[in-house]
């Protein structure tokens, strides 16, 4: 599958302007639960983001060969450099990898070593995780938390852990509940946390203003500010004054 | 169009047999290819500066010195010259002696340099690299301009009624070039003032190219030097020759699985693709190094990489023949074709020469009519 199949529909992008909701998913199974997990996620800050919402899914499984490339040789394939330009262009990242070895895995690490160090500051981030159990579910706090620190974004406040049984846990308490939706589901239940972290997702997309669709790529930018526009240049006056040559 | 080549000057393992030439016979081989450029034709030889093995070109100006003495017509140059971790005062000193002994047929590339324990072996801090460059460049442009300089930095020792000697040949400094990748500060130091701007493009998209360059003809319009179109640039280029396409693809392909840079990465095809590495026969590498003018305009100076990876001397010179012979002579042609007359050549000492005298006479001229 090609990043283009990868990226999923446009919502509604009838020209009022719109949010941009990137979303990362490093699963590797098909079909994966990180996946799943990614795919609720996305639900839930739709519903909470007043106005259009224009999502993209990057899968990196299908650009894990790119990503190796990038490392080697320092710049991305067009395929690889569309999917960093959608997530440094985002107005809210949800970002969800399953857990390897105690962390992160390595695909989801390399992914963020590619991108700039200050492409993603200020960026609002959704973390979130999938593992066997729920004895790594710290991995959002000791190895996303600190990534995403490290880049200046902004993650919210609730990050969500998805074990095997919680898929479980969940449709059955929902199921209890007829007539009751997530949004006041029980605390703690894997729906309620995903309805949560969507919320305060939203709440910072809200934040931010919203623009036309589908500016990400567009003038040749590659990314959020681009380094050979003019205004990103330091008049050279000003590069030599900050080192006070004198003679 | 000055059209040349540049060379790393890395020592690599032939991936074919796995023989590792010594250091001794890199350093001949170079000073060969060198000679042999010239020979076939070509207008520009440039050598890298390294402080760090497996490269041996620590040296520039010793290297370049040998080869003006056994060259006539050749213009020597640097890709690049350590403007960051060298001390202006000695590039200014160096080069204005290798000048005047090669008569006027030289010219630099400023780089920062990009290997990290470079900067504290040489006392200097990687993070300084962009303030490093614009202020010991700041310097170097003194030294060559000013018979006497005053002079305080932040990163060096303060010059009190300091003469560079020798002065350049003629009162009239090398022209140079600012190399960078990835860096507007560079294109906007070029543009500043006047330089030229290098991009080595060989590594990377043209689109990326394209945007670097297109920053420095603005800025340097910005800065009055002329219009955008006259503005001085140059590119890289790397090739790999046969008269029959698929041998060349064949012969090169171990030499690039394993080179340095990018071996064991993307395939030379996507490589080829995506980059301006161009494997095939001349035609194709005719076809292909036209197209860069359609990415940054017309251009001043195209080099090419062709003696890397582990390639062995004789297949070099091989590449040079096809290039001096068959290449260079039918890009010469094409480039010219629809030049507009207002885009200038790259500036040598006698255009720079002549370009003084021509100023100072239109100076006189205002005065008389002053007087």
């Amino acid at each position: 599958m090609t990043y283009a199949n990868a990226v999923s529909g446009v919502n509604g992008v009838d020209g009022e302007g719109a949010r941009r909701l990137t979303v990362v998913t490093a699963g590797l199974s098909q079909p994966s639960s990180t996946r799943l997990l990614a795919d609720r996620l996305t639900e839930a800050v739709r519903r909470h983001v007043a106005g259009d919402v224009e999502v993209r899914v990057v899968e990196l499984r299908d650009l894990a060969n790119d990503i190796a490339h990038n490392m080697l040789t320092g710049f991305p394939a067009p395929g690889l450099r569309d999917a960093v330009d959608a997530v440094t262009g985002a107005d809210g990242l949800i970002a969800v990898t399953p857990v390897f070895s105690g962390s992160f895995s390595g695909l989801f690490k390399s992914f963020f070593d590619v991108i700039d160090k200050d492409a993603l500051a200020g960026t609002p981030v959704l973390a979130a995780a999938t593992g066997g159990t729920a004895r790594h579910s710290l991995v959002l706090e000791h190895a996303m938390r600190p990534l995403f620190a490290y880049l200046r974004a902004i993650v919210v406040p609730t990050a969500v852990y998805a074990a095997s049984e919680d898929w479980g846990a969940t449709a059955t308490r929902n199921g209890d509940r007829p007539g009751h939706g997530v949004d006041d589901g029980v605390d703690g239940t894997l729906a309620a946390r995903i309805d949560r972290a969507g919320a305060e997702l939203a709440a910072l997309m809200n934040a931010r203003p919203s623009r036309p669709v589908g500016g990400v790529g567009e003038a040749g930018a590659t990314g959020a500010g681009d380094e050979t526009d003019d205004d990103a240049v330091v008049p050279f006056a000003e590069q030599l004054a900050a080192l006070t040559v004198r003679g | 169009m000055q059209f040349g080549i540049f060379t790393v000057g890395d020592v690599t393992t032939d991936p074919t047999n796995g023989r590792t030439p010594s250091e001794h016979e890199r350093i001949k081989a170079m000073v060969t290819i060198a000679q042999k450029a010239e020979e076939v034709g070509l207008d520009v030889f440039a050598t890298g500066e390294h402080h760090n093995p497996p490269f041996v070109p620590s040296s520039p100006t010793t290297m370049l010195g040998w080869i003006a003495a056994r060259t006539d017509r050749i213009i020597l140059s640097t890709s690049t010259t350590l403007i960051t971790t060298n001390d202006p005062v000695k590039i200014a000193e160096d080069y204005a002696m290798l000048q005047h002994l090669a008569d006027g047929r030289v010219d630099l590339m400023m780089g920062r340099g990009n290997t990290g324990p470079v900067y504290p072996w040489f006392g200097k801090d990687i993070r300084q690299g962009i303030p490093l460059a614009v202020e010991n460049y700041a310097l170097l442009h003194k030294l060559w301009r000013e018979d006497v300089v005053d002079w305080a930095g932040k990163f060096r020792t303060p010059l009190q009624s300091f003469t560079a000697t020798p002065r350049p040949l003629d009162g009239v400094p090398p022209f140079v070039w600012h190399g960078s990748i990835r860096s507007p500060e560079i294109a906007e130091q070029a543009a500043y003032y006047g330089d030229g701007f290098f991009h080595n493009n060989i590594f990377w998209p043209m689109e990326h190219t394209k945007k670097m360059v297109g920053l420095y003809r603005r800025r340097f319009a910005h800065y009055g030097h002329g219009t955008e179109e006259q503005a001085v640039v140059g590119l890289g280029g790397q090739v790999f020759m046969r008269r029959n396409s698929q041998d060349a693809v064949r012969e090169f392909r171990p030499y690039f699985d394993n080179a340095p840079v990018y071996g064991h990465g993307p395939s030379l095809e996507d490589f080829t693709e995506q980059t301006p590495l161009t494997v095939g026969s001349p035609q194709e590498v005719i076809e292909r190094t036209l197209t860069f003018r359609d990415a940054v305009g017309d251009y001043q100076r195209q080099l090419f990489l062709m003696d890397h990876a582990g390639l062995p001397l004789k297949t070099v010179l091989e590449q040079l023949d096809l290039l001096g012979e068959e290449v260079v002579p039918v890009l010469r042609e094409e480039f010219a074709k629809g030049r507009p007359a207002e885009v200038p050549d790259a500036p040598t000492h006698a255009s720079l020469v002549a370009r003084r005298d021509a100023e100072a006479a239109t100076d006189g001229n205002a005065m008389e009519v002053r007087a």
